[in-house]
């Protein structure tokens, strides 16, 4: 299976270490990868900020039509750049079976690599914080607010890592407060957010905290510093890669 | 850069403990809301249902009206239309100077609230007494309600024992909710007495029928409305349902979704009026059909005014309902704002993180982060932008899209006095966040160099 690999904009300058995870593990799934080298930005930041009307031009989605035909899927280890791209970007360019090519890595992992056995170790305790996007958006678990049967393919999957004690916090499915240009001009807001998740994660005594979209780290991380919390932040993707 | 409703906010947030209050009142609101849910298996099919009715009703909205209009008038119902607010208040006074009537007893209508009823009937030198216990706070203390459920929810009880004092005479000092609430329901048993007409509103008419349902948890519509001889109903034209069938759905999820109750106290169906008595029900568009007319944004009509999405929104949570400066707050609240002035409201759909648990506990299934993202787009287009906010994404969009410039970028954010100025509080991401620091390479130079040692 050839599967193309999307580095978002801000994992590549901020996170590279959540790129690798997500490289070596498609590999490890038995995947062949091919890193989209020409995809840089699914135009998020700007089009939630009201400003669609600049990205939708070739310049943005074109790219991502350009690799489909190559690849029997495009994955991206950021719920909401695939949450963006199939529900604006290139919603009116495809049609849903071409839509469903796109998908986050958990998602990927769970849903296509059925048989993909996790083979890693994180002798930790770890929270999790359940991304908006992936949650709601990509219905990656059931949000604590829908009736119906629960599920959660996040939690499936770090379930079958070894030595990993998984903890979920109160409130964990609610919102970090990032939300992109959100973070900046609604400072406040956002940051209590932040400080309130803190909180209900410093209550359960964990060393990680994990989460499915690093987007939600690049805030909560800052606050997290800002209050000098022990809690260190770790994407899905570097626990899931983790060995002895 | 900082907008009205981030302004507003903060100043909320800097009273830390009511602010604390105020998130986790309404953070127990939507959990007994969970809970509620969690009783009804079919609570999906439930919502799903309400959906589809609303939908259906909605595209043969001005059958059923008139349809309504028709059995009420039937029914011996004095029915009148008002295009606007002002039309509807005039109406009113009109009603009430007809009948001699000097003073009312208004059971709560955020419809009436959007009119500016009080304000106008106080003005023509009427008597207006809020009688649901939180707006008769708000009203005292000359506020608008911060929530369409809880309309005082943004206070504490010590505030409400000061403002009674001030107004009611009660003891001072004393903020007991036992002793805070009987002195209200003795200052308002007077004023049901002394009051010559009741105005409530509607929360759905039935158009098989011709009759007004109206929901209360402290029955004081019904106190209202059995006691007077001149009553006024004021409804919205998106309140109408088909029939008695498909009101089954709405009142199995209004008190749920609203905050956790199996069922709304007292909901009353009044039909005819009473020998002696004149009964009007005052049909209200003020902007709806404008609302119709965008299909785009039509589905917000379907909402019930069950509050779900402000008890559940993060945002609003901490915010407080006043940071919305609109009469409705919250997520609904911020799809509805621009209809009614798009310049002064244009913030509001960007006080939103598009979480999208709003639409999640909306038991109409609206799609309110959709439609905030849409008011976005629209807003960004048809109203006055700040001039460094257009051409800072003018940038990131070149940036972002070109792959020199944007290698270039991350070369330069990685120098010394980059990561100088990105560190420093010049940075407004540095308000109450550290900034991340910068790894030595990037993904793909990592990649890169991976591959060429390979």
């Amino acid at each position: 299976m050839r599967v193309g690999l999307f580095v978002p904009c801000y994992i590549d300058q901020l996170y590279p270490t959540v790129g690798r995870a997500s490289l070596e593990l498609l590999q490890k799934s038995g995947c062949e990868v091919i890193f989209l080298e020409d995809i840089l930005c699914c135009g998020q930041p700007m089009a939630n900020s009201g400003y669609e009307h600049y990205t939708t031009n070739k310049n943005y989605a074109s790219p991502f039509l350009e690799a489909l035909p190559n690849v029997d899927y495009v994955v991206a280890p950021s719920a909401s750049c695939i949450y963006h791209l199939t529900h604006h970007l290139l919603k009116e360019e495809l049609e849903q079976d071409k839509l469903q090519k796109f998908k986050e890595i958990t998602e990927f992992l769970h849903d296509v690599k059925t048989n993909f056995v996790v083979q890693s170790y994180f002798p930790h305790r770890v929270a999790l914080h359940k991304s908006c996007h992936g949650l709601r958006g990509l219905q990656l678990a059931k949000a604590s607010e829908l009736g119906g049967t629960a599920f959660s393919k996040i939690e499936n999957l770090l379930n079958k890592v070894e030595g990993l004690h998984l903890v979920i916090p109160a409130q964990s499915d609610e919102c970090c407060g990032f939300g992109g240009s959100f973070s900046v001009f609604e400072n406040a807001v956002s940051v209590r957010m932040g400080e309130d998740k803190l909180k209900n994660v410093l209550h359960e005594k964990v060393e990680y905290l994990t989460a499915t979209d690093m987007s939600c780290f690049m805030h909560l991380e800052g606050v997290f510093k800002e209050n000098e919390s022990v809690v260190k932040i770790v994407h899905i993707t570097e626990i899931l890669n983790s060995s002895l | 850069m900082k907008t009205l409703h981030a302004n507003l906010s903060k100043e909320f947030l800097s009273h830390r403990k009511d602010a604390d209050w105020h998130n986790d009142t309404l953070w127990f609101l939507r959990k007994k809301r969970d809970y509620a849910k969690d009783q009804l298996r079919e609570w999906e099919q439930l919502r799903q249902a309400a959906s589809e009715i609303k939908r259906h009703t909605l595209s043969r909205l001005p059958h059923y009206l008139e349809k309504f209009e028709q059995q009420a008038s039937q029914n011996g119902m004095k029915v009148k239309w008002a295009w606007d607010g002002q039309e509807v208040n005039v109406l009113v006074t009109k009603i009430l100077r007809e009948n001699n009537v000097t003073s009312v007893v208004k059971s709560k209508s955020m419809l009436t609230e959007e009119c500016g009823l009080n304000h106008h009937l106080e003005k023509q030198g009427f008597e207006v007494v809020d009688t649901d216990l939180g707006e008769r706070i708000v009203q005292l203390r000359q506020e608008q309600p911060s929530h369409i459920v809880v309309p005082a929810v943004h206070l504490r009880k010590e505030e409400v024992g000061k403002t009674f004092h001030q107004f009611l005479n009660t003891e001072v000092g004393n903020s007991d909710p036992s002793y805070l609430a009987e002195e209200a329901r003795n200052s308002l048993r007077r004023d049901f007495i002394k009051a010559e007409a009741a105005v409530t509103g509607v929360n759905f008419g039935i158009a098989t029928n011709g009759s007004v349902v109206v929901c209360t948890n402290e029955g004081n519509a019904d106190l209202g409305v059995h006691s007077k001889k001149v009553i006024i109903h004021c409804m919205g034209i998106e309140k109408i349902l088909p029939g008695l069938k498909e009101l089954s759905v709405f009142t199995r999820l209004l008190a749920r979704s609203a905050v956790g109750q199996p069922i709304t106290i007292y909901t009353s169906h009044y039909k005819n009026p009473r020998q002696y008595t004149k009964e009007y029900i005052i049909i209200v568009n003020n902007l709806r059909t404008e609302i119709y007319k965008d299909e785009g944004f039509r589905e917000a009509l379907k909402c019930i005014r069950c509050g779900a999405c402000m008890n559940t929104c993060p945002v609003y949570r901490r915010s407080g309902g006043h940071s919305y400066h609109h009469t409705v707050p919250g997520p609904i609240g911020s799809v509805l704002a621009p209809f009614y002035n798009k310049e002064k409201n244009k913030d509001l759909p960007f006080a939103s993180t598009l979480c999208g648990s709003c639409n999640h506990v909306c038991p109409v299934k609206i799609d309110l982060a959709g439609l905030l993202y849409k008011w976005r787009q629209k807003l960004t287009k048809e109203t006055s932008q700040a001039v460094e906010k257009t051409l800072g994404f003018k940038a990131s969009t070149e940036l972002l899209k070109n792959k020199t410039v944007y290698k270039m970028a991350g070369k330069c954010a990685r120098l010394k006095i980059s990561s100088f100025v990105l560190k420093s509080s010049y940075n407004p991401w540095n308000k109450g966040r550290k900034f991340t620091d910068l790894p030595k390479e990037t993904f793909r130079e990592w990649y890169k160099r991976s591959n060429h040692e390979e």
